[in-house]
């Protein structure tokens, strides 16, 4: 099973789609490392940089409603993949891109606003790490030398996916 | 407790529950293009299993880039060639047959009431237009499709829409799906399915349905649903008649899929056309919506029509009519891309093409290129676009360009008068 946690890529906004993740232009290549160079490329939010440090740092974002919202491909939980980002928390997710998250094996976290709104305000804290355990739902924030913990649920198919390390081994063992 | 045509269809296609929440479902149709389909097939070929389940229920077809315009999207189409011949999938569609597949499928008589639909594209919620349930999914999902036969999904709530009133005059389905993204916003039915009522949706064409519940999935929508009834019996009848004595026999057996009177919905909502408006988009987001009234005079670069929301014959033959005898304004450019060769050839025969033509417009083959910004129509930095397609994200047609979406009339009038414009005066 992966491990879930590292540096937090804060992304303060509702309804990142899909591409604002992963433009459809990139959709011609074949592998997923190839994707690699793209992320979010073509997301504007004031102070985030595509390329900057903390994109290339990051192993969790953070988000708002809808995030995923649009296409349905899968590219978009793949560029997270090869850019070691292997977690998203956020207040709710589109359908198709949450299920591609744990299809793949990653996990698609939701929390309540205020949640949210409380692990935001370490954005500006250039040490926000979270660590993630699935197992337990639940996630620890750590940042300016504090610690706090939040408890969250996810689905127990989406939990079995995680620990099976996605779909298609799942279902091949089972259907 | 009455059901509604989802709940119906998750019945009678049940394998099982793995856990509270999760059904598995058997598959009717599974349909793949040639931009997620490959990644599926190499895992496939990777892990040793390279099979399909029932090569007589999956569908593929290239569309999004076609013909192939670099050598990696003629490597996809080749990926997804080699692997329909190898498992001998008689349903396949290259250049020269093939179209946007959300118009090409249905055109084939591929999609009935009843069946589970899936495909690696979020606009498969367009077959729902039969009565069927049909979501968009992603790679990991088609997949096991391929290879199982079967999907997961979480058991969806429904909305029901209940359109009431008469579509006044210049104002299509279009505009009542911009209008219903309008009032419930971009997540107004994330993990719900949209189930369409009313006499104004039993009055549309199976075109329109498609166009409705095309657009499902920008309001977050698993599957736009209609009711199948006389309409859908005669679409597919070229297709179905060997298996029915008459249309009357034929209705009978899909009213098994209709929504009982009194089935349980997560919400109600009334929509009344009667004032309605034809609407067009402004911002960013589906969900930003506006009246003609409001956002007419817009600037404009492109216009274009075409895709698997708007390009149908349908469609053509209103953009044709307020074109005919006039021309594109000088600034602006104008791409018609008929959904699918049908269509292309019906349009030449009507005389259609030829109005697109004289008034200026380039008429490209049957592709989703422009609509995504990956061929045939893609916009420079700071260009606008008044377009018939589904999606208005900022970059979707081009880095730095900007989308307006709305009916093919609103599009034919504002190609015409070079902004955007009301189609109401041309009709």
């Amino acid at each position: 099973m992966k491990t879930f946690g590292g540096p937090i890529l804060f992304l303060d906004r509702s309804d990142i789609n899909t591409d604002e993740i992963i433009p459809a232009k990139y959709l011609t290549e074949i592998t997923k490392e190839d994707l690699k160079p793209y992320i979010l490329e073509d997301l504007k939010l004031p102070g985030f940089e595509p390329k900057g440090a903390k994109t290339a740092q990051a192993r969790v974002i953070l988000s708002r409603a809808n995030f995923g919202c649009g296409s349905s491909r899968e590219h978009a939980p793949w560029v997270f993949e090869v850019n070691g980002i292997t977690a998203v928390i956020a207040e709710s997710f589109a359908r198709i891109f949450r299920q591609n998250m744990f299809n793949c094996g990653m996990a698609a976290i939701e929390l309540p606003a205020a949640d949210l709104d409380l692990i935001f305000s370490h954005a500006g804290d250039d040490d926000a790490t979270m660590s993630i355990d699935i197992e337990a739902e639940s996630l620890t924030v750590s940042a300016a030398g504090k610690q706090k913990t939040f408890s969250f649920h996810i689905s127990p198919f989406d939990k079995a996916l995680v620990m099976a390390g996605g779909w298609v081994d799942y279902a091949d063992q089972k259907y | 407790m009455g059901k509604t045509t989802a709940e119906k269809i998750f019945d009678a296609h049940l394998v099982n529950e793995p856990f509270p929440g999760t059904k598995v479902l058997r598959l009717d149709a599974v349909l793949c293009h040639e931009i997620t389909t490959p990644i599926a097939i190499d895992d496939l070929i990777r892990r040793g299993k390279d099979r399909v389940f029932d090569r007589t229920k999956i569908k593929a077809v290239i569309d999004h880039v076609t013909p192939s315009k670099d050598t990696k999207t003629a490597t996809q189409a080749k990926i997804l060639r080699d692997w329909a011949r190898r498992h001998d999938i008689k349903d396949f569609f290259d250049v020269g047959a093939n179209g946007v597949c959300h118009a090409l499928f249905p055109e084939r008589g591929f999609i009935r009431p009843g069946y589970t639909v899936i495909m690696g594209d979020s606009h498969t919620c367009t077959h729902g237009a039969f009565g069927a349930f049909a979501a968009g999914i992603g790679t990991t999902d088609l997949e096991v499709g391929i290879l199982k036969g079967v999907c997961a999904f979480r058991q969806p709530k429904t909305i029901k829409f209940n359109v009431t009133g008469t579509l006044p005059t210049g104002v299509y389905a279009k505009d009542v799906i911009l209008h219903i993204i309008g009032k419930i916003g971009v997540n107004g039915a994330t993990d719900k399915v949209m189930e369409f009522h009313g006499p104004v949706v039993d009055a549309m064409s199976m075109e329109s349905r498609m166009t409705l519940c095309n657009m499902a999935i920008e309001a977050g929508g698993t599957s736009g649903i209609c009711q199948p009834d006389m309409t859908t019996v005669d679409y597919l009848w070229p297709f179905i008649q060997d298996d029915f004595a008459d249309k009357c026999a034929a209705i009978a057996d899909y009213s098994q899929w209709r929504a009982d009177a009194d089935a349980e919905y997560d919400q109600v909502i009334e929509i009344d056309v009667a004032t309605l408006e034809p609407t067009v988009t402004f911002g960013y987001k589906p969900d930003q919506v506006k009246t003609i009234s409001e956002i007419a005079g817009s600037r404009l670069d492109q216009v274009y029509i075409g895709s698997c929301t708007n390009g149908r014959l349908e469609d053509i033959r209103i953009a044709a009519q307020i074109l005919k005898g006039r021309k594109l304004a000088p600034h602006v450019r104008g791409i018609l891309s008929p959904a699918t060769p049908a269509i292309f050839k019906d349009a030449a025969k009507e005389g259609l093409i030829e109005i697109f033509m004289e008034a200026g417009f380039c008429v490209t083959n049957p592709t989703c290129g422009a609509c995504l910004g990956m061929s045939n129509g893609v916009l420079a930095d700071g260009e606008v676009c008044a377009s018939t397609t589904n999606r208005n994200f900022m970059g979707r047609m081009g880095k730095g360009g900007m989308v307006h979406l709305m009916s093919p009339a609103t599009a034919a009038a504002s190609a015409v008068e070079g902004v955007i414009a009301d189609p109401r005066k041309y009709l």
